[in-house]
């Protein structure tokens, strides 16, 4: 598999590598300075959870590495996206396409609106096969009630003559997942793919991701606001705040003693399934608009931990060990407090 | 009065259905809590005020073109009963398609019933006409789920939380209305000054916000909430959460809090009712539903919520459902759980299981209920 990306590789770098990732959204009202500086990194086998609310940049960031940014209005004014080595940003669109499309797939929330709707969906993997990989039409097919069959949806023979519509919620997000293994990618990008599931099928879903990945030692990015899921399934967390990475950790580093404040109050404003009501500590305010993003910690006018500095400060990447980051610039006392 | 001690002697079912807690227990309950305040409501009445029998909702599953024919029904709610106290929180839980919103549009007479009776105050509300009619409009009143959607994007916020009065200018004369709504602005939490705003200048949360005084401006009795704060980040979902608590022990309202979150429905609910394929499974105190659930679906659905603590990764023991929800225009017989649930016999085929208080707990539809604690 990984041998196809020989020319530039690093033998033992990080599979997937995004740094200091700058993109703007140049529209009418202004410039969007949507991704500020972002920077994170997934391994075969692991998976990284970027976690944030909504606006915060985990699509943009997912959509900038897929090279499936809205263009205009979107340009990337700074980074590098890095597979096995290689700047995607650097090198020729072929060969960029070429890394995208066997590399990294994607799946989304919606997989109804992912799914071509006039094409059957056993049409929409064999296409992809037959295409990028020259199998015959019989064997594409083949192989396509097995993806299928893999992601278990029951009577794959039957169904891949099947249209999206006809699929439930859950079997739709079976079949993307079965599309994007189509080409056995090393990394899979999931953003929020259980969002608008039932819990009962989001536990489903999860399971079969995880298996999936554990068997074939991808690498999963996993996009989602839910802090349950998080706490599932991540090895490491990449919290997200108007356009950069807050806090870095490992997951339970992250939930013991967050070394951030919004991840602080996030956690704290959570509902808990074991716990009877009281009162939700909630964040202030709302998130920033990314036209105008406050100066210093773009988090200060909420944060209930904030000085005067912090109105002016940017707080650097402050590293708290084993690998944590976080930028605050009290981020050192938040983690040594208990 | 004594009509309501009449009815309520007529059936132990009937009589389980409602909450049996007693005033001193609740006292020491919230006792206990210490200085937190809850969200849940301080008292809750054990006086019905919304007491809901059998109701039904058919929709008809119609095909043709030009002559359209009826080939079968969807029985989006199929038989549920219920009783909503006086300022208490009724959390109604379920997944996706299982008859929530439709028992909400019902109640709230935006479609009529198949069958059934719900009565308000002690009366029947699909019966009411004219005056009494316009009357129940203004004491339940609903939130729904998408804030993006619900409020109408040519209105100025002023308009739209005071168009109710409008409808029914008898409780607001015209010169008091612009106070009214400010006043109404400021009790949600958002700027009075806001007022000539337009909908897509708020987020998600202040137009959620905007939903709920607008529900608040006739001063209803009950709210029918659906998926309020389903479509708002944890951090607005708080928010919206303590203000729905706040707004209850303000006005003493009661709610029908309609959720799919597990979490979010303990947080706010007195009582819970679990529904399956348009039938109520089970339904208890929250501690009952949480700490003591005795359905299989219930079990599973808890066992299922994802917890946020790395530490027991891997230890919860979560059960597993089988495929997906059937399809409610062809419910399988008797329970209809049973082509997805682990314990199902012969019997579960062929009867339906009632709704009725089994193994000394409270009532749950399973032939074979027995509690299982799932919550960690
Ligand atoms: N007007 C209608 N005509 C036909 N079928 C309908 C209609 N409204 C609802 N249904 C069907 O009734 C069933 C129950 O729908 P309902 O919207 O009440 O579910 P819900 O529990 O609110 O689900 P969700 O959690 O997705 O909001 C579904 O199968 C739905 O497709
Ligand atoms: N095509 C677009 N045009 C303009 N702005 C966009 C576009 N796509 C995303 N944005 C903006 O970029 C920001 C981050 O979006 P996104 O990455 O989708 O957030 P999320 O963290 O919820 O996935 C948001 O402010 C969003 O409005
Ligand atoms: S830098 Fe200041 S404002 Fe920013 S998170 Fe830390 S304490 Fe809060
Ligand atoms: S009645 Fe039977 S099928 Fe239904 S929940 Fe109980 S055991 Fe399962
Ligand atoms: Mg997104
Ligand atoms: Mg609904």
């Amino acid at each position: 598999m990984a041998d196809s990306y020989e020319p530039g590789a690093v033998p033992d770098g990080p599979l997937l590598e995004v740094e200091d990732l700058y993109v703007e959204f140049r529209t009418r009202d202004g410039v969007a300075k949507v991704l500020n500086g972002v920077s994170y990194h997934v391994d075969a086998g692991e998976t990284l959870a970027v976690l944030g609310e909504s606006g915060s940049g985990k699509s943009v960031t997912a959509q900038a590495i897929m090279g499936i940014l809205d263009t205009p209005p979107a340009v990337v004014t700074g980074g590098e996206i890095r597979f096995h080595g290689e700047n995607l940003l650097a090198v020729g669109e072929e060969r960029r396409n070429e890394v995208r499309a066997e590399g990294v797939a994607i799946i989304f929330q919606d997989a109804l609106s992912a799914l071509n709707p006039v094409y059957t969906v056993g049409f929409q993997i064999e296409e992809q096969l037959r295409v990028r990989q020259g199998m015959s039409r019989r064997d594409a097919r083949d192989r396509a009630v097995e993806l299928l069959d893999l992601v278990r949806i029951p009577n794959a023979a039957r169904r891949v003559r099947q249209y999206p519509h006809e699929f439930s919620g859950g079997m739709r997000q079976r079949a993307m997942i079965a599309m994007s293994l189509a080409l056995d990618p090393e990394v899979l990008i999931a953003d929020e793919p259980t969002t608008a599931l039932d819990v009962t099928v989001q536990a489903q879903i999860m399971d079969l991701l995880k298996e999936i990945q554990v068997e074939r030692r991808m690498g999963l990015i996993l996009i989602t606001h839910d802090l349950g899921v998080v706490a599932e399934v991540a090895d490491r967390i990449a919290v997200m705040y108007a356009g950069r990475i807050v806090e870095h950790a490992d997951a339970v580093s992250l939930y013991r003693t967050p070394g951030h404040p919004y991840t602080a109050a996030l956690m704290d404003s959570l509902p808990r399934l074991d716990q009877k009501g009281s009162t939700l500590n909630t964040i202030k305010g709302l998130p920033p608009s990314l036209l105008n993003i406050p100066p210093g910690c773009p988090f200060h006018p909420r944060c209930p931990r904030a000085e005067d500095r912090c109105a002016v400060e940017v707080p650097p990447d402050h590293r708290l060990g084993l690998g944590r980051t976080s930028k605050c610039h009290f981020a050192e006392e938040l983690v040594s407090r208990v | 009065m004594s009509e309501r001690s009449l009815r309520s002697e007529k059936s132990g079912t009937e009589r389980s259905l409602r909450s049996e807690k007693s005033g001193t227990e609740r006292s020491l309950r919230s006792e206990k809590s210490g200085t937190e305040r809850s969200l849940r409501s301080e008292n809750p009445g054990t006086e019905p005020i919304l007491e809901v029998r059998d109701l039904v909702k058919h929709f008809p599953v119609r095909v043709g073109v030009l002559f359209k024919h009826t080939v079968g029904q969807v029985r989006a709610v199929d038989g549920v009963s219920f009783d909503l106290n006086k300022g208490e929180t009724l959390g109604v839980v379920g997944e996706s398609g299982c008859g929530k919103s439709t028992l909400a549009q019902v109640l709230m007479r935006l479609e009529p019933p198949t069958s059934g009776t719900a009565r308000f105050n002690g009366r029947d509300i699909f019966a009411m006409r004219g005056a009494e009619l316009r009357k129940l409009r203004r004491s339940i009143q609903i939130v729904l789920q998408d804030p993006y959607t619900s409020l109408n994007p040519r209105m100025t916020v002023g308009d739209i939380v005071g168009e109710p009065f409008e409808i029914h200018p008898e409780v607001a004369p015209k010169g008091s209305r612009a106070g009214k709504v400010r006043e109404l602005l400021d009790v949600v939490g958002l700027n009075p000054e806001h007022l000539n705003r337009y909908p897509h200048q708020f987020s998600g949360g202040q137009r959620q916000r905007i939903g709920i005084a607008r529900a608040l401006a006739l001063r209803p009795d009950v709210i029918i909430c659906d998926e309020p704060v389903s479509a708002l980040d944890v951090s607005i979902q708080a928010q919206v959460m303590n203000l729905l608590g706040d707004l209850q022990s303000e006005f003493g309202l009661s709610y029908v809090f309609i959720a799919h979150d597990l979490s979010v429905v303990r947080h706010l609910s007195d009582r819970v009712a679990v529904m399956y394929l348009g039938k109520v499974v089970e339904i208890g105190t929250e501690e009952e539903i949480y700490n003591h659930p005795m359905h299989p679906y219930t079990q599973a659905l808890l066992s299922a919520v994802p917890v946020a603590d790395p530490t027991v990764r891997g230890q919860r023991q979560v059960i597993r459902l089988e495929g997906d929800v059937p399809s409610p225009v062809d419910p399988p017989s008797g329970c209809r759980f049973r082509t997805r649930c682990w314990k199902a016999q012969e019997i579960c085929a062929q009867e339906v299981p009632e709704l009725e208080p089994r193994g000394g707990g409270h009532p749950s539809a399973c032939h074979f209920a027995e509690e299982r604690s799932v919550v960690p």
